[in-house]
This record gives structure tokens, sequence and C-alpha cells, in this order.
């Protein structure tokens, strides 16, 4: 075993956070406790102003070995079915050479783990799972520190084995982390990465496990926000208008007051029904009479794209090399193109859920969400709470994508419970789902390239109206680049009608379908068959070695577009991660319906934590990507969401189903990227250009409908 | 005004006094505890809420608690018996077969029913049978891997 040469602290009277700390130690009993500081400032400073409490006050995991030797790993992160809960203790196995069952996950409890800002951005393994693990390396040092005590040998001496620290030269002269944990109530402060351990001796890391939570997930013992009940608990419902933007004007809840068992309860505007059954809620909901006056924007899903790049916006210059003027003088053919790109809604099938109760001055919810934390602030400033009198807890989170890091559902519930001092369950209708979700925002890019006669690309000016960054990335060797993106201008207009907030891979994927999109027009006009297009473009060497691996898993035969096969290709990055990805479509050219056969993608993400798991992520992204490629669209008439259920706004299904070729590139020696996202980024593009492919026909807006396809088939 | 209503729980004899006008999926997950039943849309379009009654893979979200007077109603939590679990939960766990585990109890309940009526369907009949049922994470490929090994084990008499 190595030795972590980390001079360790013990900090009696700890002058930061000790309060907390304390509270800590004393909610968790005896044993050792590891207290982490996050190093990574910057993480701290991209944060939202709200979200950036202060982490340097404040630590940001820890690590209790217990007496009977359990080893608890305390995390604000949460468990959506991403996988942390399977993930991270293969790397805290490893570390402290420790059996993997013996670790067992906290996971967003406020009141038990320390700060963390939400769990998003594929960043739980390439972020917490470091510092994880370097709090793992630092608890083994003190476990043999306190071995080499107690077995009076030098800690050179000593091997650590499951669980076991063992004197190497006499081995039964060994002592459990148990025993050494027992009757200790220590406290130690991790400031400095200790050495951590080899990847060529991993045991857990690298190896497939399947979710640790599957049995409970599959005899409905699993609990989610929703399953929980507290005596006298009331089921709530909540007046909306019926259109973001409107405001109420008169209202009568007399006819909801009969409503059996019925309490109307009202703060100003906000409105709502408690019932102890939820069906009666959902009865005298509707029965409350009320009018609205309208003040919305007058836009819709179709006036929308030219209302923005007509807007008066907020123009910044986000990169740019080279000269665009030479750019031009140098190419032999200039493509001009425009992209579309709509609202999506996040439509976890738990819908947002919480319940809250009050005693005394404290508050507990428990809710469905990916930022307890922040929930836990919304709630101490919309309604007068101190932080510390407010407990979030977050049990098996049903679905988040990015939805459930806004938290209106929580703050709700809490504030409910404050008005009619019982506890209240607030489950969201799907109809508030879709009307209260923080759309991925729509966009348009709009794209003017140019290249040679030798099929170089000499010019990329690309243009992004009112959707992210993330993503837009030439990726392309290009010596003349310009990218400019085009926000809003808040003192001259207001463009979203609605909330937009983060969707898997944040904008990636409206940039990755832009950028693919053009690069293969240019192929086509060029007569190169794609892939050899992008390589001649391409020096990333690890978007390179993803071509490889794709195309040879694909069985990639190269031929210019459009070769009538329905072939598509795509690449891009995202949270540090590289993808490439090739798929066959077939497309029904009488009803413009595309069927999507087989998709391959090959990723380099880094260190691959659990295999498994990384695989079943990219499964779950190309799933999901068909249908924002397919079907996905808010239909909206200024602040009125038109589709609000899942018979008008369709996501993907079974029969969708294509055949998956996932190959995760072997990286073992390199630090963990994200994996939750980047599978999904290109599904747009990689089918838009196999609808070329088949047909011919270009299509410049997602989602790629029948009509669509029909209507571009005619321009062929 | 609150009506008795009995019918087989999990292979139970219960008896409960209710509003019979209260939905099924809401007197299971409130009144009776059973809360492996989701709600997930309350309009039928998700198959979250589904259990078995009297065999048959049905939407509960909808439907009044007083249809169920003398029927079998079987839900997540009874699907297993004498502490083994259905082929077909195991077929889940052996395939990985989810992700966050909200649909999931919907979409074993609703394959279970499907291989009751037909033991041995093909894959396109998988799919017809699961058609529509929703999951946003994309576990899609590993839900019909696991209904096909399910079907097969049950066919083999286990």
């Amino acid at each position: 075993m190595k030795r972590t040469d980390t001079k360790i602290r013990v900090q009696s009277e700890p002058e930061i956070s000790g309060i907390k700390r304390r509270s800590f130690v004393k909610l968790l009993g005896g044993g050792i406790f590891i207290f982490l500081q996050p190093w990574n400032v910057l993480d701290l400073l991209s944060l939202p102003a709200d979200q950036a409490r202060s982490l340097t006050k404040d630590y940001n995991a820890f690590l209790q070995i217990a007496e009977d030797g359990t080893v608890r790993c305390y995390t604000g992160k949460i468990e959506m079915g991403q996988g942390p809960i399977t993930s991270l203790p293969q790397m805290m196995a490893d570390e402290l050479n420790v059996p993997l069952e013996r670790i067992k996950m906290i996971m967003g409890d406020t009141d038990l783990c320390p700060y963390d800002a939400g769990t998003w951005g594929s960043q739980t393994i390439q972020s917490f799972g470091p510092a994880m693990r370097a709090a793992a390396a630092e608890a083994k040092g003190v476990l043999v520190d306190l071995a080499s005590a107690k077995l009076r040998v030098p800690a050179s001496q000593l091997e650590v084995k499951d669980g076991m620290v063992i004197d190497m030269k006499n081995p039964k002269n060994r002592v459990t982390y148990a025993q050494l944990a027992k009757g200790k109530k220590l406290e130690k402060v991790l400031e400095v990465k200790p050495a951590l351990e080899d990847y060529k001796k991993f045991t857990y890391v690298g190896k497939p496990y399947k979710h640790v939570d599957a049995k409970i997930k599959v005899t409905g013992e699993a609990k989610f926000a929703g399953d929980l009940k507290l005596p006298g608990m009331v089921f709530a419902r909540i007046l909306r208008p019926p259109s973001h933007g409107a405001k109420l004007t008169t209202v009568d809840v007399s006819a909801a007051e009969q409503v059996p068992g019925t309490q109307v309860v009202r703060d100003g505007d906000f409105i709502a029904v408690l019932n102890e059954k939820r069906d009666r809620a959902d009865e005298a909901i509707v029965k409350i009479k009320a009018e609205y006056s309208f003040n919305e924007l007058k836009v819709n899903d179709k006036t929308l794209y030219d209302r923005m790049v007509g807007a008066d916006s907020r123009v910044n210059v986000v990169r740019s090399s080279g000269d665009l003027e030479a750019g031009l003088q140098q190419s032999d053919k200039i493509f001009e193109s425009e992209f579309h790109d709509p609202y999506v809604a996040h439509a976890a099938i738990e819908t947002h859920t919480a319940l809250a109760k009050l005693e005394g001055d404290k508050m507990t919810v428990w809710a469905s969400t990916q930022s307890p934390f922040g929930l836990q602030d919304g709630i101490a400033r919309d309604l007068g709470f101190a932080r510390e009198k407010v407990r979030v807890i977050t049990p098996f989170v049903g679905g988040g994508f990015g939805g459930k890091g806004a938290y209106q559902q929580g703050v709700e519930a809490a504030r409910l419970a404050k008005l009619s001092n019982k506890p209240v369950m607030l489950v969201w209708t799907r109809d508030e789902e879709f009307f209260y979700d923080t759309f991925h925002p729509a966009g348009v890019v709009r794209i003017k390239s140019g290249i040679d006669k030798e099929g170089k690309i000499k010019l990329w000016d690309y243009n992004l109206y009112y959707a992210g960054a993330r993503g837009s990335d030439t990726i392309y060797d290009v010596p003349n680049v310009k990218m400019t993106s085009y926000n809003q201008n808040m003192d001259a207009v207001q463009i979203h009608p609605f909330g937009t907030g983060a969707w898997r891979a944040p904008n990636n994927n409206t940039n990755t379908f832009a950028r693919e999109s053009q690069i293969d027009i240019m192929a086509s006009e060029a007569g190169i068959d794609p892939l050899e297009f992008r390589l001649k473009n391409l020096k990333d060497e690890k978007m390179i070695a993803c071509w490889k691996a794709v195309a040879d898993k694909f069985g990639y035969i190269p031929a210019k577009t459009p070769s009538g096969r329905g072939i598509g290709i795509a690449c891009g990055t995202d949270a540090g991660s590289w993808v490439a990805f090739m798929a066959e479509v077939k497309v029904d050219k009488n009803t413009g319906k595309v069927q999507v056969v087989r998709v391959a993608c090959a990723q380099d993400m880094g260190l691959c934590v659990n295999p498994q798991g990384s695989l079943i992520q990219m499964e779950g992204c190309i799933m999901m990507g068909l249908g924002y490629t397919l079907t996905e669209e808010i239909q909206f008439e200024g602040g009125n969401i038109k589709n609000r259920g899942f018979d008008t706004y369709e996501i993907p299904r079974f029969s969708w189903t294509p055949k998956m070729d996932c190959i995760i590139l072997d990286r073992m020696d390199q630090a963990p990227k994200g994996g939750g996202e980047p599978a999904i980024i290109a599904i747009g593009a990689i089918v838009a250009n196999a609808i070329h492919d088949a047909t011919g026909a270009r299509l410049y807006r997602v989602p790629l409908t029948p009509a669509r396809v029909l209507e571009a088939l005619k321009k062929v | 005004m609150e009506e008795k209503i009995s019918f087989s729980l999990n292979g139970k004899r219960t008896e409960i006094t209710t509003d019979p006008s209260q939905t099924l999926l809401w007197v299971l997950r409130n009144q009776l505890g059973m809360t492996g039943t989701k709600f997930g849309c309350g309009s039928g379009f998700c198959g979250a809420c589904t259990v078995l009654i009297n065999k048959e893979p049905t939407r509960t979200c909808m439907l009044p608690v007083s249809d169920i007077a003398g029927k079998e109603i079987i839900t997540i939590e009874g699907l297993g018996r004498n502490g083994k679990l259905h082929p077909v939960q195991k077929a889940f766990i052996e395939h990985d077969a989810l992700q966050c585990g909200y649909c999931t109890p919907g979409m074993i309940m609703t394959a279970a029913g499907m291989l009751l009526k037909n033991p041995a369907p093909t894959r396109q009949q998988i799919i017809e049978g699961l058609e529509q049922n929703l999951c946003r994470c994309g576990a899609h490929t590993r839900i019909l891997d696991a209904v096909e090994t399910a079907s097969k084990e049950m066919k083999g008499g286990k």
C-alpha cells in the first residue's frame, strides 16, 4: 500500500463551519470522520449568484468509518437513475480497500450532507468523484496511522486488504477498520490532495456493476418523494393561471369549499385547496371560478424564429481567430444555412413532487429535486426561514434531465405547510409539469462557411441566437473562425415567453445539429464521403480515435451523399468527453415517417468508473435523443403552452428502439469525464444527415416530423 | 358518502370503507400503502399506474375504486410469490432494465399481464404490448430483452 504524504491536521476547535460539523458528528455517532475542502474554486465561481454559497466556509463531502466498519459517504449529490449510488462506491472501495458492499451512500440530505450546488452537467464522477477518492485515500492514511500505533509496527510495514490493516511481516498481527474506529470520535480535515491509488491496482473501478438499487426498484419498495406519508397529511392542488403572464382579477372559491373535507388556503394570488384525499383535491380545484387579465407576448411557435433574429439583441463575439475576409478569399464554395430548434420539455415520468412538514420553527421538505441545497435556499429566501431551520431530504428521484434543478414545487409545498400548519403533499399534475417546465430553450443558428478546392474548411462564421454556447466549438481545424452569440437585451425585449433551463447536455443538441448538418452539406457539395471530409478537417486525435472505433463497429463503407442508403454520421464533444456517431434510417417517402434502424456511438470519457452504467447512460441518451429529433416540440401561443400531455407531446416509445452499439474507449489512465449527456448531442444531426443520404432532402429544423420531411422532399 | 368495498389485494381478502368515486390509484397509494403503483400523468397515457385486475393489466389513475368490488388486484408489491421475485422482476435486475425506476413497476405489471395471456411472445409482440408504457430514461432495449428472458424462463415452467 502507499502511504499518503499529507499532513493531517486534527482540529479540536475548527474555526470555520464548526457548528455544522459538530452537528454532523453529533447526529452520526462515533467513528472516524473525514471532511473535504473543495479545491476547485473555479467551479464555485461559475455558479449562478443565488447558488454561490461560499464553499470555502463549508465542506463538500465527508466519509465516516463507523464503529461497525461500515463506510458512509455523505454527499449532496442525488440519484435519479444516472447511477452514482453504484459508481461512487466503486471509486471509494478501491481507495479504501474495503469490500464494495460495506459502503453506503447517504445522498441529498441538507442536514447530514455538506453543501453541493446540484446534480447536473455530468459532474458527479468527473468533479465530485476525484474529491471523494481523495477523501477515501485520506481516510485510509488515518486508519493506517491508527493501526501502526495499535499494532506497534511502522506504517511502511502495513498493507490494507478488505477493510483490514495487516502487518506484512506477521499477517496474524492485524486489525479491522471497525476495530480501529471503535470508541473513536476522530475528525480529520482534508486540505491537500493525497496520492491516489494507481489505476492498475483498481479492483472495482473500471469493472461493470449493475444498479445496486435495482432490486428495490422492481419490487416497489424504493421510495420516491410522493411515496411518503405523514400523520395528518393533506394533498394540495394550486390554482394555476391559464397562461404565463396572466394575472388573476377575480376569484370565487365557494364551490370548492363545498367539496367534502376541503380547506381553501389563500395568500394573495396564491390559492390552493387541501384535502386528505388527492381525488377530492382534484375535484375541488376545478370548482374555483377565476378570471384573468392577459398581457402576453405576441409570439407563437411559428413566429418565434423571425422574432429572435430580428430582435435588438445583446451581441457578444465569443471566439474569433483568423480573418473572415481572408476565409472568403480562400474559399472555393460558400454555404449559408439557418437552423431552428424549438422548446423541448424534460417530461420525466415522475412529476415535480414535494412533501413539507412544519414542526415548531423547523421546515422539513422531502422533494424530487436535483438541487436539495438550492431548494433549501429557495425556501429560506422566499418564506423567510433561517437556512438552518430548513431541511431538505431527497429520496429517489424519478428522472430529472436538468428539469429538476428547478424546485418551485418544494417552495410551494413548504409555503402551504406554513399556511395550513399541516403536512402537505404536492404532486404536480402532468399539465403543471408541462406548464412550469424550464424548457430547453428554442434557438436559431446561422452559419456561413466555406471550403477550398481540396475540401478544406477555410471559413466558419457561426451565429447563435438565444440558445447557449455549450457545444458551439468549431471542433474542426479551420483558420478563419468567428462565433457570435445573440442574447437577450434586458432593456429592449423579452424573447422567451416562459421559463427555460438546462436540458440534458444543455444547448449542445442545438449546436451539434447545426454544425454537423452544415459539415454534411459541405461534404455532399464537395463530392467527398462525409467521414473522409471530417477526417480531412480534423486534428483532434481523440475525435479521430472515436471515428475509427465507431466506423469499425458500424461497418462503415464510404460513399458520397446522397447515396440512397440512409446513413448519417456526426461527432462532437460534451462534458469533457468525445463522441462520434453513425446511424442508419429508413424514410417512407409517401408518409414522411422516419424509422431509425441502428445507431453506433463511440465515446472517449477518460477513465470509465462503471462501464455497465456508462453504456446504459449512452443507450438512454440515444433513445431520449430520438425524441427531440423526431417529435418533441412545445407548441405555444403567447404564454399558453398548448401541448401539455403525453397524447400531444410525444416522447420515444418501444417501437422506435433502434439496434444500438455503444463503445467506450479504454482510457483507464486518464481523468474521468462526463458520461450522462455526451451521447445525446448528435442524434438530431445523424438522423437529419441520414435522411439526406436516403433521399437527398435536407432538413434545417428539428424535430424532423413527417410533415417537414415531406416538405423537404418536394425541394429535392 | 363512504361505502364498503371488498376485493382481493395481492392474494388477501380486503375490505375497505372509502369514498367509492376515488380512483383506485390514490386509494392504493394513500389508503392501502401500496406506493409501488405510481402516478405519472393521471390520464392513462403513460402506464406508470398499471396493476393487474383479474389478471388484466389495467391503468388505475382514472378507474373508480368501486369498479374493483369482488375482483382480484395484484400490485407490484404482490407480484412475487413466497418471497421469490417474479421472473419478470428477476429479468429486469439481470438485464439492468431500468434507470430512475419510476416507470418500472408499471412496465413490469404490463409485461407480467402480457405473458399470462401470451407466454411466448415474439419480439414484435413484446414491443406492441409495451408500446403504450412510457420510459423517459431510455431503458427500452433492455426492457425488451428482460421481457424476452422472462418469457423463456416462464415457458420452462420455472
